[in-house]
């Protein structure tokens, strides 16, 4: 007996071939992503690169490491604020920071950092809190051109109005002004704020976990994947926090369709910041 | 009256300007047991407080609520994009919400919705576009009705702004030009039980 199964359409199998062949010869691993904004993306990228189909893309990529990274740019979301969401920033140092005092020393985990603004903002936080010297902070994201942006802090000064007003937002105790200077266009900010910083490439896909933190901050990188890689992703998070650890998640993610729930307590709802149960 | 499609699987629905006030007229027309999930995009300010689905929800008896990143889409529900993020539709029929970049200056964007709902449905879908002052909507109708689905336009001299509905109309000369409450009733039978 056969049975009938409808037709794949022609672009879906190609992604999903084009995507297989970037896990191969790369080990990026994009094969369990939403596919939707996935689909748009390469759709873009294919234009980009003036393929008439992602099986030439394909192609293109297979044979030419350069076009790889180009790629990436597309394939992963760069997009970020310092402060982003100040309510969160401003549950962080009203209601986990009490907490973080206790401990001598700190391990935060920026995962997913893109170009470093939540990292600064973290930083900065930090500082304003008296907390810094005690930490340190592991930042890694996949992508080698956000991660150098990362690590060079110089931002677009046109985002500095919006920055400025996230940080009061949170509560910022300074003026966001004492850390950067304008350079050439850019806001270039205080390389003393990542004296505490280590940047590394880390994927949440395929990598280890990373031990004995006290917090982990990964924000809206999970609504990138699937379900399957988002219960990876909070096992790792789970894996790497210790006793009591925090962990704080985009204003839109959660973990109430993980397996890991029970691993986890709420502990500033709205503002999806959860505490590591004891054991 | 325009004539119903064959097989109805969802509803997506964008508006912009006077948003509120259109919705006011469709929503309130579909019952509680309504056979057909509804998406919808409305240009909102980024604010993590948005009042639109507690006041649609006030005037509905059908469910309104806003997407949530990997929740499945059940029918009789109103899904609403949250303030920004993009709100799309996977081809698992689940709802998936995006940071990716704003489209035409909106995140949440329209066409972003109807491309992927486009994708996911097919020739089931039924797309509105409504009031609105700008363009957003019209590459995302085209697509939708691109891969045999319906569209409908809110008839642009009855809408509080009307480039929005004009813009659709001139990518999409075939889709249905209704007013608002001829658009509530097309929903209505297509999503009867
Ligand atoms: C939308 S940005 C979020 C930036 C920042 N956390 C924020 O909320 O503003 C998503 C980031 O996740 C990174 N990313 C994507 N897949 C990843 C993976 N498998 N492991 C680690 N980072 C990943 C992307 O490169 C991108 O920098």
């Amino acid at each position: 007996m056969t049975v009938e199964v409808p037709a794949a359409k022609t672009d879906d199998i190609e992604i999903r071939l084009l995507l297989e062949a970037v896990f191969r010869k790369y080990h990026y691993d994009f094969r369990n992503y939403s596919s939707a904004s996935i689909k748009r993306r390469l759709a873009q990228a294919r234009d980009h690169f003036g393929c008439a189909s992602f099986s030439q893309l394909q192609d293109k990529v297979l044979h030419d490491g350069a076009v790889l990274r180009e790629l990436l740019a597309f394939l992963t979301v760069q997009v970020s604020e310092m402060f982003r969401d100040p309510a969160y920033f401003k549950a962080i140092r009203e209601k986990v920071v009490p907490h973080l005092r206790t401990y001598p020393s700190l391990k935060i985990w920026v995962a997913g950092c893109s170009s470093g603004e939540e990292v600064y903002s973290l930083a900065i936080l930090l500082r304003e809190e008296g907390l810094e010297e005690k930490a340190m902070i592991y930042a890694t994201d996949i992508n080698p051109e956000a991660l150098e942006k990362a690590e060079a802090g110089i931002y677009g000064i046109d985002r500095i109005p919006q920055f400025t007003q996230n940080h009061r937002l949170s509560g910022g105790k300074s003026s966001l002004s004492d850390y950067y200077t304008a350079a050439y266009g850019g806001a270039s900010f205080d390389k003393s704020l990542r004296s505490r910083v280590l940047f590394s490439d880390h994927s949440l896909v395929t990598d280890a976990v990373f031990g004995e933190m006290h917090l982990v901050s990964c924000r809206n990188v999970l609504i990138y994947f699937d379900r399957e890689l988002q219960d990876r992703a909070i096992g790792l998070f789970r894996d790497s926090l210790g006793r009591k650890g925090f962990l704080g998640l985009g204003s839109k993610e959660s973990l109430r369709f993980s397996k890991h729930s029970d691993a986890f307590a709420d502990f500033s709802r709205d503002d999806r910041i959860y505490q590591k149960l004891g054991a | 009256m325009a004539q119903a499609i064959e097989k109805p699987t969802a509803i997506v629905i964008g508006a912009s300007a006077g948003a509120l006030g259109a919705l006011s007229v469709i929503l309130p027309e579909l019952p509680a047991g309504f056979a057909l999930p509804v998406l919808i995009v409305v240009h909102v300010p980024p604010d993590r407080n948005n009042l639109m689905a507690e006041l649609l929800q006030a005037k509905c008896q059908i469910r309104v609520c806003e997407g949530e990143d990997k929740d499945s889409i059940r029918p009789g529900v109103v899904y609403l994009a949250p303030p920004d993020y993009h709100l799309q539709v996977e081809p698992s029929l689940d709802i998936s919400l995006s940071n990716d970049e704003a489209v035409l200056f909106s995140r949440p964007s329209i066409d972003v919705l109807f491309e992927t709902a486009a994708d996911a449905y097919g020739d089931g879908l039924i797309g509105v576009v409504l009031t609105g002052g700008n363009n957003d909507g019209a590459r995302g109708l085209r697509a939708i009705i691109d891969a045999g689905g319906r569209g409908l336009v809110q008839r642009p001299d009855t809408a509080f702004t009307t480039a929005m509905p004009a813009a659709a109309l001139q990518a999409c000369p075939e889709a249905e030009v209704l007013s608002l409450e001829e658009i509530a009733a097309y929903l209505k039978k297509a999503g009867a039980r």
